[in-house]
């Protein structure tokens, strides 16, 4: 037997040709590296995947990646994805989208995509802000935020995009932030092997229009605080210590400081409950009230069937059936004129 | 009494009552068993946009007019010859269609106090009574008690057999009209058999009851006989618009090798396309009811990316939104099919009634330089063609087509003789190979002779490529914001489009000579009246020809030259005038528009007449 020289593959073998163009310090560049990172730590062959993303500075993306890839319109690549997963099911799509392309133009195809559950991934860099038009609000920008379209402060209620990707049905749904490689990266990578429509919100700092808008989650004096890892099967605790964790009273989250040993009625994390996810997703927290900011896989079900798997389901039934073309032009009533 | 048998070439009917009274299906089931007769046919309905409009009223009146004949049927005709008038209203809407002389079969139920009131008559005047209707043959039926009579030994419910009382009519005119019973009896056993043993045995009663009755009741002294139409021999059915749409997109992936993606979004007169495409998995058609019609065309662009055949049909407002989409499929150069089933608009205007008022649209509505192929089917059986024939340039040339097609074509039925597989055109797609690799790179945007870049789809290793909405750089798709590049790209794909043309057929002339003092120019679904009228005109002997457009992007390149053969130009549409526009810009030719913009198809001596005018008047 000859020894399989199989070269592992690396992220470089996912970067294309391409100058990458994002301004520099943008969040983009941490999130293409470990994107490439996962998908040859994988070893997902690269003409099996397909980047698909509308339009925003994160839509550039699938220039930049050395696979299959489509920048389309705006807000729509979860619908360009929809029919080329529908036709192409053994593919690997992943879509990028911002929180301006996701949830404001393209919010209509994406909650759909997520209740169809089509097995894609789904990054949604949230920078809190329109970039690529130069700074006005997005869907998930916060009250007061001043910009050149609200020059006296938003009074605007924003997404919780984790909430709307929950409530619209998707079965993978998690927050990660660009500023903390390895927790993206395994965010990331337990996206790309969930079977079904996997939601990620990434964190993602722009340095020129919102610089600094997650500064709290990613700087170390004041994450410890702020920030909730979260892990299946792991009591959700945080500060620096880990000296804190969340208790549910009723439905209602509250902090307890820990003095000797955890607390009977400790949140324990179980990504499968959607009762406790549905809570989890709408937990944002602020130093205000004391609460943290959970990140990492808020809820997963891989039990949920894809919508790839029931049309496969569905379309075996009429597989054997084999009619031929004419039967069908000829219709039920037909004749021969002579 | 003794019943004389007369010939007729052919014989218009109307059926005409409420909504719920069953007329689609009697006119569509009369069209089917007259088809299947051998008779050529045409059809019109005619039906409100409410589901369920208030009973009785002139709003609630639908209707389906049939012609049927013994030679070629081009138009359901501008008269008719026999009226069924189930209810007061449709009577009040549908009488002036009825020929002097003509056979009016009237329900008497639908004439009480309340019913002549909904339809605007005077409670104390009833039409049936008061003389205004000597000018036609009355037949005056008391359906309730005939039906009641003939299901007496049934358990079903007073309500259930009235809303069967069509089967009677249908039974009558059976007879009227000399067809055997047995393709009716045929019809109405695959429609009901399956679902509802027992209301299919009621209804075969009923058809047979109504035309016993016709034999029996000495209510008619003549009887007419449509011989069979001669016909090519063939395979032949009768269809709708919409159905052969899609068969001629399920024909053309099966020519191709490839599988067909429809995706649709619900819109009157479009969505029966998305049902029929709901039915052919086992054909297999990937059908998707996207959330809107932007995703409906943009998940056919993912689709066509995968390597499938990608269809979508829509309807004004729907085509509106994919504007947008359209615009990247140009860019992209991505083969998908776009189906425009123009209904009378602007906004929501009339769903359900034609009009040809989106051909500019098709031609122009997008930003930036964007042209694409247009095509437009002439009637319902040729939205067979027009499909295949749309596929076939979307796959060859790579890019987005625009089918219009309308409401008359979409509902309206044809009698059509199945294509052999072997006669049509084969397709063959510009798939990508290492010819089209320089260094190991795939070059997307390496065009061939006829500037047509080759399709690589994902799942092929050595062919990864990126495709995008931004300017491209010539061969390797790069993205490219170079000036010279743009312009150089942007004539690229303009001229990949105006080469289509020096493969279509020439331009021919439908009737008449290909020189002469006019030339009635038209497109779309107004074929049928347009040949009648110019016909009829030749008889009179006006030097009058009638040429008709299927390909409206690229135009077929002898056309200047054809036109120029004429005095004068007359261009009858259903809109105020768009290919008058597009003829003039296109060769400086004074064509002359004939309007109508009501929702209604043209008739043929509305067209004699402007054709009468110009010639009179120069």
């Amino acid at each position: 037997m000859g020894e399989l020289s199989v070269q592992k593959r690396t992220a470089k073998d996912y970067a294309s040709d391409q100058e990458v163009r994002w301004c520099p310090g943008c969040g983009d560049y941490a999130i293409l590296k470990q994107v490439q990172t996962v998908l040859a730590e994988l070893e997902i062959p690269p003409e099996q995947i397909v980047f698909i993303s509308g339009i925003g500075c994160s839509s550039r993306f699938p220039y930049y990646m050395n696979t299959y890839g489509l920048h389309g319109i705006h807000g729509r690549a979860p619908a360009i994805a929809t029919g080329l997963k529908l036709v192409r099911p053994e593919l690997h799509v992943w879509i990028i989208t911002g929180d301006g392309d996701g949830l404001s133009i393209g919010g209509n195809h994406l909650i759909h995509l997520l209740r169809r559950n089509l097995d894609v991934k789904i990054l949604l860099f949230n920078n809190e802000v329109y970039g690529l038009t130069k700074g006005q609000i997005s869907p998930t920008s916060r009250p007061g935020q001043r910009t050149p379209s609200t020059p006296w402060g938003s009074f605007e209620t924003p997404f919780n995009p984790v909430a709307v990707a929950f409530g619209a049905g998707a079965t993978f749904v998690a927050r990660t932030l660009d500023r903390d490689l390895a927790h993206l990266r395994s965010v990331l990578l337990r996206a790309a092997q969930h079977r079904g429509a996997a939601f990620v919100e990434i964190y993602q700092n722009c340095p020129v229009f919102n610089d600094g808008a997650f500064a709290i989650y990613t700087e170390k004096e004041t994450k410890p605080e702020n920030a909730l890892f979260v892990e299946h099967g792991q009591p959700l605790l945080f500060g620096a210590a880990r000296q804190k964790c969340l208790v549910l009273e009723g439905t209602t989250p509250r902090v307890i400081s820990l003095t000797d040993g955890l607390p009977q009625n400790v949140w324990v994390h179980d990504q499968t409950d959607r009762t406790k996810a549905a809570l989890l997703v709408q937990l944002l927290g602020s130093p205000d009230s004391g609460l943290p900011r959970p990140f990492g896989v808020l809820y997963a079900d891989p039990r949920h069937p894809t919508y790839e798997e029931r049309l496969l389901h569905l379309r075996q039934q009429y597989a054997q059936q084999h009619p031929d073309l004419l039967t069908l032009l000829r219709g039920r009533t037909w004749w021969e004129h002579r | 009494m003794e019943i004389r048998e007369l010939q007729r070439a052919d014989v218009v009917i109307v059926f005409a009552g409420d909504s719920g009274d069953g007329m689609q299906l009697s006119g569509t089931q009369f069209a089917h068993a007259s088809a299947l007769h051998g008779n050529d046919i045409a059809t019109l309905p005619n039906y409100p946009a409410e589901i369920r409009a208030p009973q009785g009223t002139l709003a609630g009146v639908s209707s389906f007019q049939l012609r049927f004949g013994s030679f070629e049927v081009l138009t359901p005709g501008d008269e008719c010859d026999v009226l069924v008038a189930l209810n007061a209203a449709a009577l009040r809407t549908h009488l002036p269609l009825l020929k002097r002389g003509g056979i009016l079969i009237v329900n008497e139920a639908g004439f009480d106090r309340r019913s002549l009131r909904l339809a605007g008559y005077s409670e104390e005047l009833n039409p049936l009574t008061d003389g205004s209707l000597s000018d036609y043959q009355l037949i005056r039926l008391n359906l309730s008690q005939l039906v009641g009579a003939a299901l007496a030994d049934t358990g079903l419910s007073v309500r259930e057999k009235e809303r069967m009382k069509n089967m009677f009519v249908l039974g009558l005119l059976a007879w009227l009209f000399d067809r055997p019973l047995e393709h009716l009896e045929q019809l109405v056993q695959t429609k009901f058999h399956t679902r509802n043993p027992e209301l299919a045995a009621a209804n075969l009663r009923l058809l047979r009851a109504g035309y016993h009755f016709g034999e029996t009741s000495e209510l008619f002294t003549v009887r007419y006989e449509v011989p069979r139409a001669p016909l090519p021999p063939g395979l032949y059915r009768s269809i709708s618009g919409n159905e052969a749409l899609l068969l001629g997109f399920v024909t053309a992936a099966h020519k191709a090798g490839l599988k067909l993606f429809y995706a649709g979004y619900p819109i009157t007169p479009a969505s029966e396309v998305l049902h029929l495409a709901s039915t052919l998995l086992a054909y297999d058609v990937y059908p998707l009811q996207a959330e809107d019609e932007i995703a409906a065309l943009c998940a056919a662009i993912g689709a066509a990316f995968g390597g499938h055949l990608a269809v979508t049909a829509t309807s004004g407002p729907g085509f509106s939104l994919m504007s947008e989409a359209l615009g990247l499929a140009v860019m992209l150069e991505l083969p998908v099919v776009v189906c425009d089933i123009q209904r009378a608009g602007p906004s929501t205007g009339m769903p359900t009634k034609p009009e040809q008022a989106d051909l500019l649209q098709a031609l122009y509505g997008r930003h930036g330089e964007a042209p694409l192929p247009v095509i437009a089917a002439a009637t319902p059986a040729e939205c067979f063609t027009a499909a295949y024939e749309a596929a076939r340039i979307a796959l060859q040339y790579m890019t987005p087509v625009v089918l219009l097609s309308d409401a008359f074509l979409a509902n309206g039925s044809d009698l059509w003789r199945i294509p052999d597989l072997e006669e049509l055109p084969p397709i063959l797609p510009p798939w990508a190979g290492d010819e089209h690799r320089s260094n190991g790179q795939f070059l997307p945007y390496q065009r061939d002779e006829r500037g047509v870049r080759p399709w690589a789809v994902p799942g092929v290793p050595g062919f990864e490529h990126r495709i995008g909405g931004l300017e491209k750089e010539h061969l390797t798709g790069n993205v490219s914001y170079d000036p010279q590049n743009h312009e150089h790209m942007v004539r690229l794909r303009a001229a990949k489009i105006a080469r289509i043309a020096e493969a279509l057929p020439p331009q021919t002339v439908t009737v008449g000579e290909p020189e002469g003092e006019l030339a009635v120019v038209g497109w779309g679904s107004t074929y049928g009246t347009l040949v009648s009228a110019v016909q009829e005109c030749r008889r009179k002997g006006m030097a009058v020809s009638h040429i008709h457009l299927r390909y409206l992007n690229p135009l077929p390149p002898n056309l200047g030259e054809l036109l120029r053969n004429f005095r004068s130009i007359l261009v009858p549409e259903l809109n105020s005038g768009h290919l008058t526009r597009l003829l003039r810009a296109e060769y400086l030719l004074d064509a002359r528009p004939y309007s109508k913009i009501q929702g209604r198809p043209l008739t043929v001596t509305e067209v004699i007449h402007a054709i009468e005018q110009v010639l009179r008047h120069g």
